[in-house]
């Protein structure tokens, strides 16, 4: 009997849900960036007590995977702003056009340094950006203008200055941001300081970029699953090992891990911000226009999520791990989100 | 018929070969036993280490401050008049007046949970009508996620040494203390460690559940039974057995990628909503339920179905009134292990838009709702090292709900087996 009723409860609410799709929705929705999540997140559980609206609702979805989902539309089963760790395409803008949203607020929200970090009871290393993409590209020039294998097996074979201790380095795989950014600015970075590699980009530009993003396979570079914490635990355990992971990870275990320095320069919090640590990103989010007005709270959204108070330089953000904009940057971008100034592409 | 004759059987003429039979049969004996033994271990190892970190998750440290109203302290409680955040700073100067400086300030005020202000906004409303003079709240305010690991497993993660110091002197004054974390339970989810809590995965669990269960159960038992005992043995209904067989086998998010297109793109219900999550979980366990169901069923002497027509019952009657209540405890079982695998899954409720950070309890099933093992996968990904923690204390919840599951099976079960 008791499962009869259930079956009507539930056909109701069906009937009812499906009666009417266009139920004005309570809450702002987020999908996006698990990079940006622990900030947006942060920024929406503030928002959510200091005012009447409700907590809006953030999505862990990845940045592509989010800007999917937002340009689909702009019911209100469409999410109203997505996070990015990286720049919308020209491709998803228009994909965005053709299904009728035209204009988007682009706020940058700071930047994610990725680190190379090793347990701290070992000893810290300091290495180029040539060196580390010689440790661990697939294939490395052998000298005479062609490639080989990667024949390297201790990080003393690549350099002689550094620790004779085998390559072994934990990072995320193909799937995570995280790892798209490490091959942009640390590998390719540090392949493009050969110059016949970087004559190489303007002549056979799928030569260049398979030699310089492809990253060895021989064991040295462990792939270790998306789950950072897993990582910082590993090596925590073995002083040998590097791991590859996003700033806030490092940040949040600075007493059991070092971040070595890349380029001659530090994993810190003011070298990130300041631009000198080679291997950083910046961070955004995407808002539908149309969307403000339509949605309850979204205005006070930004304002929240543009205070000093949240990505200031003593913000809220940045006890997060989020490394903070200089002033000016940031008086500029609150202004596009108070304003909401669409983007434009040039 | 062999012939014998020449040869005598003598069984005590070949001990060896008997001896050799013998051991082989307590050899297999023994691995047997190891096995069982070596799962066994590992289960407890398991559970074992979970709980070890886990229940450091249900306490909480707490700081205790003494809280200066001034005279004017507004009765309202409406936060965005009272400075609770402004209240706190002041008292916290006040109880170490030789901090200066900003910077020093700013490490001071970051011994204290953000939810330390909304302490307070209660404790406001709780006390007494405001008088003329100054008045002196004490309290016991939630300390941060960092105080609350370096109180708990002495660990100081990114404190200072200052404020070690700090946190060492509220200790030796009894200013500190270890209580009954019981915002893990009634909380929802936060980014603040000391503050996250289950109560929303947890609802959102039950929600899910309970649309899983009203959906699969039903369509599960009676799609078992008109296939086993009404269908006409032929060709569809052995193309629709094979079908239900692969379904059970189908990888769980293409259950997510099929709600996504069908439930929320077709049907326009809502994103996040634990009816969606519900019905796509219901999809993938009925084809576990149905197998289940009709092994049982099968499993009803025959007998009992000829006696009953026999007599002049109806097949509705015979299958209902003898052949379901001697078959509902394998269906119940088949349910309830249809029904742990939904418990467990993450993947399709990302499809559908479960995998978020979701702060408000879930009140019905049209609610966005995050479901427990999503709590754990969300947890287990957060830098914060106190969601460790967190996250194992999360997984007990989850066994806990697992075994509470199966008990209702079992009782289910015996009540049934009695009554036939």
């Amino acid at each position: 009997m008791s499962a009869k009723h259930h079956v009507f409860v539930i056909a109701l609410a069906l009937g009812a849900a499906a009666a009417q799709p266009a139920a004005a929705r309570e809450q702002i929705r987020i999908v996006g960036s698990s990079t940006v999540f622990p900030f947006a997140t942060a920024v929406a559980e503030r928002f959510g007590k200091a005012t009447d609206f409700k907590t809006p609702i953030v999505e862990s979805t990845g940045s592509g995977g989010g800007l999917k989902l937002f340009c689909a539309g702009s019911s209100d089963n469409d999410p109203d702003i997505t996070n990015a760790s990286r720049r919308i395409k020209p491709s998803e803008v228009e994909k965005c056009a053709a299904n009728g949203i035209d204009e988007i607020v682009e706020v940058k929200i700071g930047y994610d340094g990725i680190v190379l970090a090793n347990s701290a009871d070992a000893p810290q290393m300091s290495i180029s950006l040539r060196d580390l993409w010689l440790a661990l590209a697939k294939n490395v020039p052998d000298g005479e203008g062609k490639t080989r294998p990667n024949p390297y097996r201790t990080w003393a074979d690549v350099n002689p200055d550094l620790p004779d201790v085998r390559i072994e380095v934990m990072g995320p795989p193909p799937t995570s941001g995280t790892r798209d950014a490490f091959v942009e600015l640390a590998m390719e970075g540090g392949c493009k300081t050969f110059d016949w590699i970087k004559a190489m980009k303007k002549q056979d530009k799928k030569a260049y970029k398979a030699l310089c993003h492809t990253i060895r396979e021989d064991g040295a570079y462990v792939e270790a699953g998306e789950n950072d914490n897993l990582i910082v635990q590993k090596l925590a355990a073995n002083p040998d090992a590097f791991g590859v992971f996003g700033f806030s990870f490092l940040d949040q275990n600075s007493d059991t891990i070092q971040g070595s320095l890349i380029g001659g320069v530090a994993p810190e919090f003011e070298l990130i911000a300041d631009g000198s640590y080679p291997v950083s990103r910046s961070l955004y989010f995407y808002v539908k226009k149309s969307r403000v007005g339509e949605v309850p709270g979204i205005e006070e959204y930004l304002a929240e999520f543009t205070s000093e108070r949240a990505w200031g330089d003593d913000g809220y953000l940045a006890d997060k791990g989020l490394i903070p904009m200089t002033p000016q940057e940031r008086a500029q971008w609150a202004r596009t989100a108070a304003e909401l100034v669409p983007l434009k592409l040039e | 018929m062999t012939d014998t004759s020449g040869r005598t059987l003598d069984f005590t003429a070949r001990p060896a070969a008997l001896r050799r039979r013998h051991a082989a049969e307590a050899r297999f004996r023994m691995a047997g036993r190891l096995a069982i033994l070596l799962a066994f271990g590992f289960l407890v190892l398991m559970l074992g280490a979970i709980a070890h970190t886990g229940t450091g998750a249900l306490k909480q440290t707490q700081i205790r401050l003494q809280v200066a109203l001034p005279a004017d302290a507004p009765a309202s409680t409406d936060p965005a008049k009272a400075d609770f955040g402004g209240l706190l700073k002041q008292a916290l100067r006040a109880r170490f007046p030789e901090v200066s400086g900003r910077k020093d300030k700013r490490r001071l005020y970051r011994l204290l949970s953000i939810g330390a202000e909304e302490r307070l906004r209660e404790a406001m409303l709780e006390a007494p009508a405001p008088g003329a003079q100054e008045r002196v709240l004490t309290l016991w305010l939630p300390a941060s996620d960092e105080v609350d690991l370096l109180v708990k497993h002495d660990q100081p993660g990114r404190l200072g040494e200052q404020e070690q110091r700090w946190v060492a002197q509220l200790r030796e004054s009894g200013e500190i203390r270890v209580a009954f974390n019981r915002g893990f339970f009634l909380n929802g989810d936060s980014r603040e460690p000391e503050l996250a809590g289950i109560a929303s995965a947890l609802a959102g669990t039950a929600w899910t559940l309970a649309v899983c269960f009203a959906l699969s159960f039903p369509i599960g038992i009676l799609g078992a039974i008109y296939l086993e005992e009404f269908a006409r043995k032929g060709r569809w209904s052995s193309f629709i057995e094979v079908n239900i067989n692969n379904l059970a086998a189908v990888p769980s998010i293409v259950f997510g990628l099929l709600g996504l297109a069908v439930f929320l793109n077709l049907f326009g219900l809502p994103r996040s909503s634990p009816l969606v999550g519900g019905m796509v979980l219901a999809l993938m366990t009925l084809p576990t339920i149905i197998i289940a169901s009709r092994a049982a069923l099968r499993a009803v002497p025959p007998a009992i179905r000829e006696a009953a027509l026999g007599i002049g019952a109806t097949r509705v009657q015979t299958v209902f009134h003898h052949v379901v209540p001697l078959a509902l405890p394998g269906m119940l079982t088949g349910t309830i292990v249809g029904m742990a695998r939904a418990l467990g899954e993450t993947a399709p409720l990302l499809m559908i838009g479960m995998v978020a950070f979701i702060v408000d309890i879930p009140g019905s099933i049209l609610e966005p709702a995050t479901a427990l093992p999503v709590q754990i996968f969300l947890w287990a990904d957060s830098p914060e090292r106190a969601f460790l923690e967190k996250t194992s204390a999360a997984i007990i919840v989850l066994i806990t709900f697992l075994v509470f599951m199966n008990l209702i099976a079992i009782l289910m079960r015996m009540k049934f087996r009695k009554r036939f």
